[in-house]
């Protein structure tokens, strides 16, 4: 742990009064940047609760004068947000376990085993974050519809669970474990198989950890793709169904923000339980996760 | 790289003294281990190949040509470029995209390295505060861009409602020509900055504390130790911060697209917005492609050009 240079400045240069006043109110003020921070949180979770009428006042009202809780069945009914929410469940659970899969498969031959053109398509998978996803939408959009694919699950999961940095992050991290660990085991004749999967995963959980989080939350986050992979009203993802409040009969606000709430919802959720390796894999990595 | 290569060498032996010179089949041990690789590999790859170099080499071939979906696609070499070029729509994305990336980034990073330097002064309650800065970073945006789009609302919002009671009396936000981009770049500041803020955060952690106590001995103030130290040794994460920012910003799409639509009259236009418009609602497959590239382009030569510049400020060690 570091030391924190200003409170040994202020202590070396005044009495004990000066450095309390300076936390008091550095606390203050950092409690009310982080409340401000929160404010559009507050402010869709009070609009999810409030009564239709209640709505649209001007100036606005801050309190729901009755908790409106029957704002979250009805948006529910509005539109099948039910079906749209077990959608993007199940797209970004499967995407996950794909990609923590294939990507675990491949950096462990990258980190551990030599062959010829490890560099170069290492290099490869490497040289594809430098491309932005963009570029290929046009193409994967036609291949799904020549394929048969588009509005199914298939089309939402397939594409996102190769990205290459699934396979970067859990290289960088395997090459910090010791070899020493597997030595034995190969010793006493297990496979390479079974040497990751028994004895480098177990090692590996904070950075599998890491990976697991960074990638549900950006297939739970993910629009573009999905508002060009799927057509019909069924297949459409929580990202892309919440657009549809937004309609040619003005906006149900009360109705938008009590379906957003059950939106964010989860992944703050995820997020507030493990926060310890969001963080750390943004440390690790120094990208991913954005 | 020097290092795993040695480490490799050293499984080879393991692996020998397990099996034995020659091993099963005959296969000498570097063929096997590069087999047993390739088999690692495969699934990986495979995704790897269909699901993102055959679409790339697909959507560089298909920027030459001219294709509507419905009608046969036929070749034209460079037009869809040349098109690019003189396309007045082209040119003011491409300055929207611009307009909204320099407008965020240099805010985002001051206010991501003045909160992770004030986090970073020993306080308590540091995770409370992280939580609160970072949670944006990790909400769905489109959510996000409704509830601000809500909060921007003229009338009955509550951002105009705050500058009422300071005696302002707030523009008309998202469908004025001139205040649409400026409120989507507040948005992107409140998104965005907590993930630098953790980049900086986790900088600073690495910083020594020796060399705070050696300046402090010196007699330097705060200033000088924060431009003398704290700046140079943090450098090598601006640079991180600040390229992954630009790349992220030059994508934006989600709030425009929802909070806008691209507009007033694509005051808010940004070029994955018009490549989404291109491609999925005219279904200029070719144009489309033709945009992404040049999309690929504009973040390419802004990584260089910060590649090249890195060399006068960033100082690693």
């Amino acid at each position: 742990m570091m030391q924190a240079p200003v409170r040994v400045v202020s202590a070396g240069t005044s009495s004990r009064l000066l450095p309390t006043l300076l936390r008091t109110v550095s606390y203050l003020a950092l409690t009310l940047l982080a409340i401000l921070c929160l404010i559009p949180f507050v402010w869709m979770a009070l609009t999810a609760l409030k009564p239709e009428n209640e709505v649209m006042t001007n100036p606005p009202r801050w309190l729901p004068s009755v908790l409106a809780w029957s704002n979250f069945p009805r948006a529910f009914s509005f539109y099948p947000f039910g079906r749209f929410l077990w959608n993007t469940l199940l797209v970004a659970a499967a995407a996950t376990v794909l990609q923590t899969f294939v990507a675990v498969l491949a950096a462990y031959a990258f980190a551990r085993l030599r062959f010829p053109g490890r560099n170069v398509l290492f290099m490869a998978y490497l040289g594809t974050l430098m491309i932005p996803q963009q570029v290929t939408i046009v193409p994967l959009f036609l291949m799904m519809r020549a394929t048969n694919l588009a509005d199914t699950y298939w089309a939402l999961i397939l594409p996102s669970a190769f990205h290459a940095f699934g396979v970067f992050l859990m290289r960088q991290f395997l090459l910090t474990l010791p070899r020493e660990l597997e030595e034995s085991a190969y010793i006493d004749g297990a496979s390479r198989f079974r040497v990751l999967w028994q004895v480098l995963l177990p090692l590996s959980r904070p950075a599998l950890a890491t990976l697991v989080l960074f990638t549900f939350i950006r297939e739970w986050n993910a629009f573009l793709w999905p508002l060009i992979a799927t057509r019909t009203l069924e297949m459409r993802t929580v990202a892309v169904g919440l657009t549809l409040f937004t309609g040619q009969y003005g906006t149900e606000w009360h109705l938008l923000m009590a379906a957003a709430t059950v939106t964010i919802l989860p992944a703050l959720i995820i997020f507030a339980l493990a926060q310890r390796y969001y963080i750390e894999g943004i440390a690790l990595s120094g990208f991913g996760g954005r | 790289m020097a290092a795993p290569e040695r480490l490799a060498g050293h499984t080879s032996r393991v692996v020998e003294a397990r099996t034995g010179a020659g091993g099963r089949r005959g296969l000498s041990l570097a063929t096997r281990e590069a087999l047993a690789a390739y088999l690692f590999i495969l699934p990986s790859f495979l995704g790897f190949a269909v699901f993102l170099l055959v679409p790339m080499v697909m959507s560089a071939g298909l920027s030459f040509y001219d294709w509507e979906l419905l009608r046969p696609p036929f070749f034209v070499g460079l037009q869809n470029y040349r098109d690019l070029l003189v396309d007045p729509l082209f040119r003011r994305v491409l300055f929207n995209t611009a307009y909204y990336a320099f407008g965020l980034v240099p805010l985002n990073i001051v206010v991501s390295l003045g909160l992770a330097l004030w986090l970073n002064t020993k306080l308590r309650g540091v995770t409370f505060f992280r939580l609160a800065f970072f949670l944006p970073v990790v909400t769905v945006t489109v959510a996000v861009s409704l509830i601000w789009k809500w909060m921007y609302e003229p009338q009955v919002g509550i951002i105009n409602a705050g500058l009422r009671l300071m005696g302002v009396s707030g523009p008309n936000w998202l469908s004025d020509p001139v205040w649409a981009m400026p409120a989507l770049i507040v948005l992107g500041l409140w998104k965005g900055f907590g993930y630098n803020m953790v980049l900086f955060l986790a900088g600073l952690q690495g910083i020594p504390s020796a060399f705070y106590e050696a300046a402090m001995i010196d007699g330097a103030t705060a200033w000088h130790r924060f431009w003398k130290i704290t700046l140079p040794l943090l450098s090598p994460t601006m640079f991180l911060a600040v390229v992954l920012t630009v790349i992220s910003s030059f994508q934006i799409f989600d709030q425009a697209f929802v909070m806008t639509a691209g507009g007033p009259s694509n005051a808010t236009n940004t070029i994955v917005l018009y490549i989404f418009q291109n491609g999925f609602q005219f279904f200029r497959m070719g144009y489309a492609s033709a945009i992404a590239w040049a999309l690929f382009a504009v973040i390419f030569t802004f990584t260089l050009i910060q590649m090249w510049l890195q060399r006068h400020w960033v100082q690693y060690d």
